[in-house]
């Protein structure tokens, strides 16, 4: 059907694309591994001798890099966990009938498109402050000791505000998939005499897993990436309670400035994230095929 | 058919849903609320914030007063708009040639697109701050709009892709067979049908690009700080100034509170790069 001549002029509409992407992956990319073998402080003027793999056995002998890999799968195991079952959980809930219902999906959705600076900060000072938050004021009230949130759970409160950003997310694509499910087939099923956990289990789950297996995957792409709730609550603190990959990278390389170990860093982020990617990616490109 | 629902049915669900929804609505509200006291109601207890202080407009003209919030709005306007219709001029084309002229290796280059927003900001953030430092682009709103292009630019290509697929080929056909070029086929044939397309995609990576808070925080000091920035000034402790900081917060997530409720749709297809529709 495509000529020659379409086809070369489609090469030529595709291109610019295709360069700066290329472009964009390639020469950072390129550079941050180039920079990891590097003996690089940007406070240090002079030479920058090549270091071999000593920024990556830095990096990796750093105590806070356990602690750093260690929050990091602590932080997007837990807001996983709370976003992927509250998700479903809400998703069942809004797609049975009720008067409102775009209201309240409207207000279910919303903290998604909030962004992190505004999220992190509101929680941290109308929630979570001791004295002054809402819970604060709360337990005092009940006469309970109040929480101080970032000192005694740091962690515990990053999950929750994130969580409280991403479960729109994981109900707003779960909602979209169970939306899609034959009603006729959850009534046939009804007919025949079967619970409504047997027709959640063997009927509904089954038809959201490959929704449930994007919204995992998309997120955990997004949550290793997790910066700037850490960075208005927390700085990473206490010591290193809530620094994750990303935060410990961001601090090597523009708070200490040591440009060799934020690289080696970059790189092991990098994979990381890769391996997630792999799975994903698989799950789009099948898609594509169908 | 749907079965008839009894009305009590109805109404228990209204109101556990309307719970759900209320809770995790409720601290956007409270800010709402919050914006709309002075300093001194601001912090009282919550039942005393409701039922017995008065309403003022002045956090709005304070903040304004204070750090010029309309020159941040103006960055976040000027960086969001920019990169999408940045984005928009390069991946038309792109999205057009690989939807209506597919060729063997087409769907390796859409996946290939989208890995590389998998790749992980933190992991070029020091290249991309070097580059921009040797080339004065620090704290620069064009600087900030090429990378916020550059990383919309595959979610951009995907969204319009699937669009795009969405328009049966034998309309172009029919128009080319009567004669139209492709310059015509593109302007009067396609365009208008791929509006709607487009404009959701316009939308969503409008929303995406003002809310993106990796770059903007570490790319910006003063100058070109976007709303993302200017609202994190507000973590020291010197700025623990309630009403001022729900008043600058309401004002920063309001615009695209709104665009988001007109996106939900288009939202779930974006970000799931066409895998759940």
């Amino acid at each position: 059907m495509a000529t020659k001549a379409s086809r070369s002029s489609a090469r030529l509409m595709i291109s610019p694309a295709v360069i700066l992407l290329l472009g964009w992956m390639i020469i950072p990319l390129g550079m941050t591994i180039y920079f990891s073998f590097l003996r690089y402080n940007l406070l240090q003027p002079g030479a920058t001798p090549f270091a071999g793999w000593e920024n990556y056995y830095w990096f990796f002998t750093d105590p806070s890099f356990s602690a750093a890999m260690l929050n990091t799968l602590v932080l997007v195991g837990g807001v996983l966990t709370i976003t992927t079952v509250g998700g479903i959980c809400f998703a069942l809930l809004l797609d049975r009938p009720m008067f409102g219902q775009g209201i309240i999906r409207i207000m279910v959705i919303a903290p998604f498109f909030v962004m992190p600076t505004v999220s992190g900060l509101i929680w941290k000072n109308m929630f979570m402050n001791p004295v002054n938050g809402i819970f604060g004021q709360i337990a005092a009230g009940l006469g309970l000791q109040p929480i101080d949130f970032f000192g005694q759970i740091p962690m515990a409160s990053v999950i929750f505000i994130v969580a409280w950003m991403w479960l729109p997310f994981a109900t707003l694509i779960l909602l979209t998939a169970l939306q899609s499910l034959d009603q006729e087939q959850l009534e046939a099923a009804e007919m025949d005499g079967a619970s409504w956990v047997n027709r959640f289990w063997f009927i509904m789950l089954p038809h959201m897993a490959r929704a449930i297996t994007v919204v995992i995957l998309i997120q955990t792409i997004f949550l290793l990436s997790i910066f700037a709730e850490i960075l208005v609550t927390t700085n990473g603190g206490p010591g290193v309670a809530t620094t994750n990959l990303t935060y410990l990278i961001y601090v090597s390389s523009l708070l200490q400035f040591d440009v060799g170990i934020g690289s080696a860093g970059g790189v092991v982020a990098i994979i990381l994230a890769n391996i997630v990617a792999f799975f994903l990616m698989r799950m789009i490109g099948k898609n594509l095929d169908a | 058919m749907a079965r008839a629902v009894s009305n009590g049915k109805k109404i228990a669900n209204t109101a556990i849903a309307g719970t759900v929804g209320f809770l995790m609505f409720f601290p956007i509200l409270w800010i709402l609320i919050l914006s709309f006291k002075t300093e001194e109601d601001a912090i009282r207890a919550p039942l005393e914030i409701l039922f017995s202080s008065g309403w003022t407009m002045d956090s709005f003209a304070a903040v304004q007063a204070r750090s010029d919030y309309f020159k941040h709005f103006m960055n976040s306007v000027t960086i969001s708009v920019g990169s999408t219709f940045l984005g928009l001029l390069i991946a038309i084309p792109a999205a057009w040639a690989m939807a209506f002229v597919p060729a063997k290796r087409t769907k390796d280059v859409l996946m290939w697109m989208l890995s590389t927003k998998m790749l992980p900001p933190v992991g070029v953030l020091i290249p991309i701050y070097l580059i921009f430092r040797d080339f004065g682009l620090l704290d620069t709103r064009i600087g900030l709009t090429f990378v916020l292009m550059m990383i919309n630019l595959p979610i951009i290509i995907w969204m319009l892709y699937t669009y795009f697929k969405e328009i049966p080929g034998e309309i172009l056909e029919a128009a080319r067979m009567d004669g139209a070029s492709l310059r015509e086929e593109v302007i009067y044939v396609l365009t208008p049908m791929a509006i709607p397309g487009m404009a959701s995609t316009v939308l969503l990576n409008i929303i995406l690009a003002w809310n993106e808070a990796f770059w903007t925080l570490n790319l910006t000091a003063a100058k070109a700080a976007p709303l993302t920035a200017f609202i994190a000034s507000y973590s020291s402790p010197e700025g623990l100034f309630y009403a001022k900081l729900s008043a600058a917060s309401i004002m920063a997530i309001a615009p695209i509170l709104i665009m988001g409720w007109f996106s939900q749709k288009q939202l779930v297809r974006g970000l799931t790069f066409g895998a759940v529709k």
